[in-house]
């Protein structure tokens, strides 16, 4: 593909599915209806944590319009000491956090389920359910669920030969640590936390399932996988995968939340045993508080380097909050907090702590933004201590193309020293600074997937395209897809439809997560465009009577590849289709593979805040973000991902947290309490897209979607510092929080 | 438990339903009269993804009961383009990606068209303190705010 | 929930009379932009809601005599807004009810309902009770007149008693040379609710200050008028000596509670600095006309 000549690659096309999204036509789960349907409503737990000792649900039954009810012995059950693991997720979680068995583990938690002819109905039913609780004691904090004597949720799980709610650990090493200490000239050591955040995405959890009299089921849901949804649907309701048809609906958002399914199987089961299509919506409140946020974390940052910058030693000790059920994302917080430099000694361990809470769920780029929170803020300690620009003290470190990262692979070519130098070349980066005022900067990484995806390309009757590929769209992927299809096939964008397929009319594709759809579905579009290249080619070579290695597919048209060939005039893919059938039958092919080859993505932020120092109110001035994406199919969508990602950011380091009350209840359930960035709390956000591409890739993709949110919660941080003098090592830097740090308390 | 009749203008046309008293208009445009471009998001008026225009004026149909709508002059997201031409909100969105998920995108556009309806030329931050009562996750609302500027000065350069 | 019902009122009669029959199990609905969110959370559960929008006189804003205003209500945000001669009058009651939610929240929010929810933290309130505003309430025995700073017995708790209903807010006779100002802390730029509220109201002639009311809100389980901050503003020409006295005064009088949304020590820490900040709005209004 010629970079000059790119028609579509690069060009900020409209988006297919977008007219249907300004006129409120898109079919979003909650939007779906079907004849005959009736609601679910869900009954959830009151307490943090006890022993459901029984459940009576005769009472519910009998009252008017109530269908069906039911309680986990209608979902199979994943004994306790066998692992069955699906994807990222363990099935005796999943079993348990969608329907409680014999504990409730946190306040929300669902222990049963209604259908009943009206919503209102399906309500009043849960609340005539009766359950008789023993109350347990319960432990909301990392600290107090690691105490000695804190409550334990779950008897099976020991650690160090006990009963403990440390669920698992993780650990990475390189070299020698303590050697390296021991070379340091300077040392910086400090502990952060941070508090449980939702992914926030306006849509909250909803799905329509009808199981017909044959036992065959179809879903429609807001979900990041319908394979994922059919999995899981199969696993907990015991109906084969084959007789699961999962269909994504329009998604409003998900962000790694809706990566698994919370309402999928039971109204499945309730669907089977009312012989009608069941549709469940859970509200606002339910979402905060019976939904994954991630994880809020305890950390210790220790780094060691000499006076010329170079750091010789680095430990990240972790802490992460699970939720009810193990599972919280240590991977990512031990694996890519210190990804962007060449350390020689290095050590991060992650501990995995369940407590009374929602279950995490995974929340763009899941553990690292954590991990590079303490790591970016300590490094910014050590640059003033070695009176360095940061943005150099990085630069020293930069890891590079042969770089062995602290969690094993060797990187390959890849921009981060990019990111930096264009960091310290940005007008932002010199622009003045005003009265209490500060700037900070910070880089960061994430693993990015490749995964398994599938596409089919067909050519219609009538000349033009239509792709299917397996992955739900949050980001305008679809816009990609034809920009990338137009391009290889040679037509106008405008002849690319692009529509993803279900369960049924796609093959198997992993799940709207680790920044891989455009990564993957491109490269299996492109195999299945080459194949139709080729079919083309065949079709023109039998037109003309000549070998089909005489032909070539240039421009939308197959010609023959040199005079010798003979003189034909070209064959337009439309001239082509419409001779399908006379040479052969359908043009059309697909293509299924594991993807291979996703590298890696790294970023780096610049942040100006301006802080009022009599309220502590910090405000974000202005912010740019760098980033190497590879090769920019999409422009505008793109930096669209840049721009969610730091906007999610800034969130987190000011205004959003997850607040428990003194009966280990969360009480702030709503958009007013819990407070996610509204549009006059923000300036533009500026984006920077450097371009190294990924050898790997066909047109050079790397995962764009998870990498914003790594850096800004330190950039932010080390801003405040700049504009107050003093450091924060806690999130959010809420108005009381950074008025206390102002006045020295 | 007696339902109410209503009568009233819903995108320039009658329209009469029974609801309970205490339907709000968002449960009833949605559930009863398949407009379900307006979204629930938080059912608390605090995201503004069920914005509609009531009687010239901007407001959350969440917090609406579908009573209150006898007599009245309703426009939501449904009748913003006209006969099949895209308003240009709506087409300046797609041009500039002003939309990711699009759950957001009928609030936002609603808002946008009342505020250029009231405020034909607003400054950024008057874009910016409008449209604060719509929340949006996947965008950053950077986008957003220029597209909105975008129109009131293509509205400015036409008039 | 499904016992619920609905009565759209043409006059003051009407919704004072169904209010009083249901003996206590009624509500009145302005803009709902309160109610109805008590009523889906469960906080409230009225049987009768009377909706009042449709009653003439509680939708007016009537220009009494000059410079006199008498606002109905259920008067929305968006509509006294457009009365400019209103929003020149009273800016700080303005940019107060202004603060109120978004601007969907704005098309339809009243003063009188903000003033009737009863909450400690209600945006208009300290507005209100700075600029001496009077409450106009009908009941089964007539009209009677209470002054805003008595309006309130606790957190959602109000004078009114069964039967009664807020019809209008009365405000003073402006006088020349005054203005007033009300702000607010919150997290966010907008869309939450008050930490802490302040509202003043003064006049100033040859900068000298002689008449001065100071209120606030979100600090006591009612919003405060403070009324020893007249005493020592008359008289002065309110240097900064002066600022610092009243804004230990506010900060003594703060009663707050610790809860999400702010804890005791910010609340009293914050009510003197937008003390001092919103007399110097308040005195730059009042120059710069």
């Amino acid at each position: 593909m010629n970079e000059i000549s790119n028609k579509w690659i690069g060009k900020n096309t409209v988006r297919p599915d977008g007219a249907e999204k300004v006129t409120g036509r898109a079919q979003y789960s909650s939007d779906t209806t079907m004849p005959g349907m009736i609601w679910g409503h869900v009954l959830r737990s009151p307490h943090p944590h006890a022993k459901i000792i029984s459940i009576n649900t005769k009472k519910a039954e009998a009252l008017a319009g109530v269908k069906s009810v039911i309680t986990s012995k209608d979902i199979v059950d994943f004994p306790l000491d066998t692992p069955v693991i699906l994807g990222i997720q363990d099935m005796r979680w999943m079993c348990r956090n969608v329907m409680a068995r014999d504990k409730v583990l946190f306040h929300g938690h669902p222990l049963a389920a209604v259908a009943a002819t009206t919503e209102a109905i399906a309500e009043k039913a849960c609340d005539l359910i009766e359950v008789e609780y023993e109350i347990l004691p319960w432990a909301i904090d990392i600290e107090d669920a690691i105490k000695d004597d804190a409550p334990i949720l779950h008897d099976h799980i020991q650690f160090n030969g006990k009963p403990s709610n440390i669920a698992g650990t993780l650990e990475h090493k390189k070299g020698d640590i303590e050697e390296g200490f021991a070379k340091a000239d300077v040392i910086i050591e400090k502990d952060f936390k941070t508090e449980a955040v939702h992914q926030g995405y306006l849509e909250t959890h909803s799905c329509l399932v009808s199981v017909a009299a044959d036992g065959r089921a179809t879903i429609w849901s807001s979900s990041q996988g319908q394979f994922m949804v059919r999995a899981m649907t199969s696993f907990l309701t015991g109906i084969p995968q084959s007789n699961i048809r999962a269909i994504p609906a329009e998604i409003g958002g998900g962000f790694g939340g809706k990566t698994i399914v919370y309402l999928e199987p039971l109204a499945t089961v309730l669907s089977q045993k009312t012989g009608r299509p069941v549709k469940i919506v859970m509200n606002r409140e339910d979402t905060m508080r019976a939904s994954g946020p991630t994880s809020g974390s305890k950390s210790t940052i220790k780094i060691g380097a000499t006076n010329d910058g170079k750091i010789v030693a680095a430990q990240g000790i972790y802490y992460l909050q699970a939720g009810a059920f193990p599972g919280s994302p240590i991977r990512g917080a031990a694996g890519c907090s210190l990804a962007p430099y060449d350390i020689p000694n290095a050590h991060t361990f992650g501990y995995d702590v369940v407590s009374n809470r929602s279950k995490v769920a995974a929340y763009r780029a899941p553990g690292a933004p954590i991990g590079a929170y303490g790591v970016e803020c300590v490094l910014d300690e050590i640059a003033e201590a070695l009176k360095m620009c940061p943005l150099e003290l990085r630069k020293i470190n930069a890891a590079k193309e042969g770089t062995k990262a602290v969690h094993g692979p060797v990187f390959p070519k890849m921009g981060y020293i990019e990111t930096l130098d264009a960091a310290i070349n940005h007008p932002h980066y010199k622009a003045p600074l005003g009265k209490h005022q500060g700037r900070g900067v910070a880089s960061g990484f994430w693993f990015n997937a490749g995964g398994e995806s599938s596409a089919q390309l067909n050519i219609t009757e009538d000349g033009n395209v239509v792709v299917t590929t397996g992955h739900p769209d949050i980001g305008g992927s679809r816009a990609s897809i034809a920009n990338i299809t137009a391009e290889l096939l040679g037509i106008h964008h405008d002849r690319v439809s692009v529509l993803i397929g279900d369960t049924a009319t796609i093959g198997y594709s992993n799940l709207t997560g680790g920044s891989r759809v455009l990564f993957a579905s491109a490269m299996v579009v492109t195999e299945s465009a080459q194949i139709v290249i080729n079919q083309l080619k065949q079709r023109a070579a039998k037109i003309w009577g000549i070998d089909e290695d005489a032909i070539e597919w240039e421009n939308g048209e197959a010609r023959p590849a040199g005079d010798n060939a003979g003189k034909f005039a070209p064959l337009t893919l439309a001239e082509i289709a419409d001779k399908a059938t006379a040479t052969g039958g359908p043009i059309g092919a697909g293509y299924q593979v594991n993807t291979e080859g996703a590298e890696g993505g790294f970023a780096t932020h610049i942040c100006d805040v301006e802080v009022d120092m009599d309220l502590g109110i910090v405000r974000v001035k202005r912010y740019t973000s760098i980033q190497d994406v590879g090769k920019a199919i999409h422009p505008d969508y793109v930096e669209g991902q840049l721009q969610g990602g730091c906007a999610q950011g800034i969130g987190w380091a000011l205004s959003e947290e997850y607040i428990y009350n003194k009966d280990g209840h969360l009480d702030n359930t709503g958009f007013l309490d819990y407070r996610m960035p509204v549009c006059s709390d923000l300036p533009m956000l500026d984006t920077v897209i450097i371009e190294v591409p990924n050898p790997k890739h066909p047109q050079g993709v790397r995962g764009v979607g998870e990498v914003p949110l790594v850096p800004p919660l330190a950039a932010i941080s080390n801003a405040v510092y700049q504009a107050i003098g003093k450091r924060s090592y806690s999130l959010p830097m809420s108005p009381p929080k950074v008025l206390k740090i102002i006045e020295g308390n | 438990m007696s339902k109410i009749q209503v009568s009233t203008n819903i995108n320039n046309e009658s329209v009469e339903y029974l609801c309970e008293p205490h339907d709000t208009m968002l449960n009833v445009l949605r559930n009863q009269l398949d407009l379900t471009g307006s979204k629930e998001s938080c059912g608390s008026g605090d995201c503004g993804s069920c914005s509609i225009i009531l009687d010239g004026e901007l407001v959350c149909s969440c917090l609406m009961l579908a009573a209150e709508a006898e007599g009245s002059k309703l426009e939501t997201i449904e009748g913003m383009s006209e006969g099949g031409k895209l308003h240009a909100l709506q087409q300046k969105f797609l041009e500039k990606a002003a939309l990711q998920c699009g759950i957001c995108t009928p609030g936002f556009l609603m808002a946008s068209k009342a505020l250029l309806d009231h405020n034909p030329t607003p400054t950024e931050t008057e874009v910016r303190f409008w449209l604060a009562g719509n929340l949006c996750r996947c965008t950053g609302y950077d986008k957003i705010v220029k597209a909105v500027l975008e129109v009131a000065d293509d509205m400015k350069e036409s008039a | 929930m499904s016992e619920t019902q609905y009565l759209a009122a043409k006059t003051i009669d009407e919704a004072v009379s169904a209010h009083s029959k249901a003996n206590g199990s009624a509500r009145f609905l302005a803009g709902g932009t309160d109610l109805l969110v008590q009523i889906k959370s469960g906080i409230k559960k009225p049987k009768l809601v009377i909706d009042i929008k449709k009653i003439v006189e509680l939708n007016a804003i009537k220009e009494v005599s000059d410079n006199e205003f008498m606002v109905g209500a259920s008067v929305s945000g968006a509509n006294l807004n457009r009365n400019n001669k209103f929003t020149k009058l009273w800016p700080g009651v303005i940019e107060a009810f202004r603060l109120i939610g978004s601007e969907q929240i704005q098309g339809r929010a009243s003063l009188g309902g903000n003033l009737c929810n009863g909450s400690p933290a209600g945006d208009s309130v300290p507005a209100l009770i700075a600029a001496g505003c009077i409450a106009i309430i009908a009941g089964p025995d007539g009209k009677k007149e209470i002054p805003i700073e008595n309006f309130h017995k606790g957190p959602g708790k109000t004078v009114l008693e069964n039967g009664e209903m807020l019809v209008s807010l009365k405000f003073p006779k402006r006088e020349i040379n005054s203005s007033d100002a009300y702000l607010r802390m919150t997290p966010r730029t907008e869309m939450d609710i008050a930490v802490v509220g302040c509202g003043v109201n003064i006049t100033l002639e040859n900068n000298v200050c002689t008449a001065a009311r100071v209120s606030l809100g979100a600090v006591a389980p009612t919003p405060l008028l403070i009324k020893d901050a007249s005493d020592i503003m008359i008289g002065t020409d309110l240097n900064s000596d002066i600022l610092d006295k009243v804004a230990n005064l506010c900060i003594k009088a703060c009663n707050p509670i610790n809860d999400k949304r702010g804890t005791i020590d910010y609340r009293t820490k914050v009510a003197g600095v937008l003390l001092k900040r919103s007399v110097l709005i308040a005195i730059d209004r009042i120059k710069g006309n």
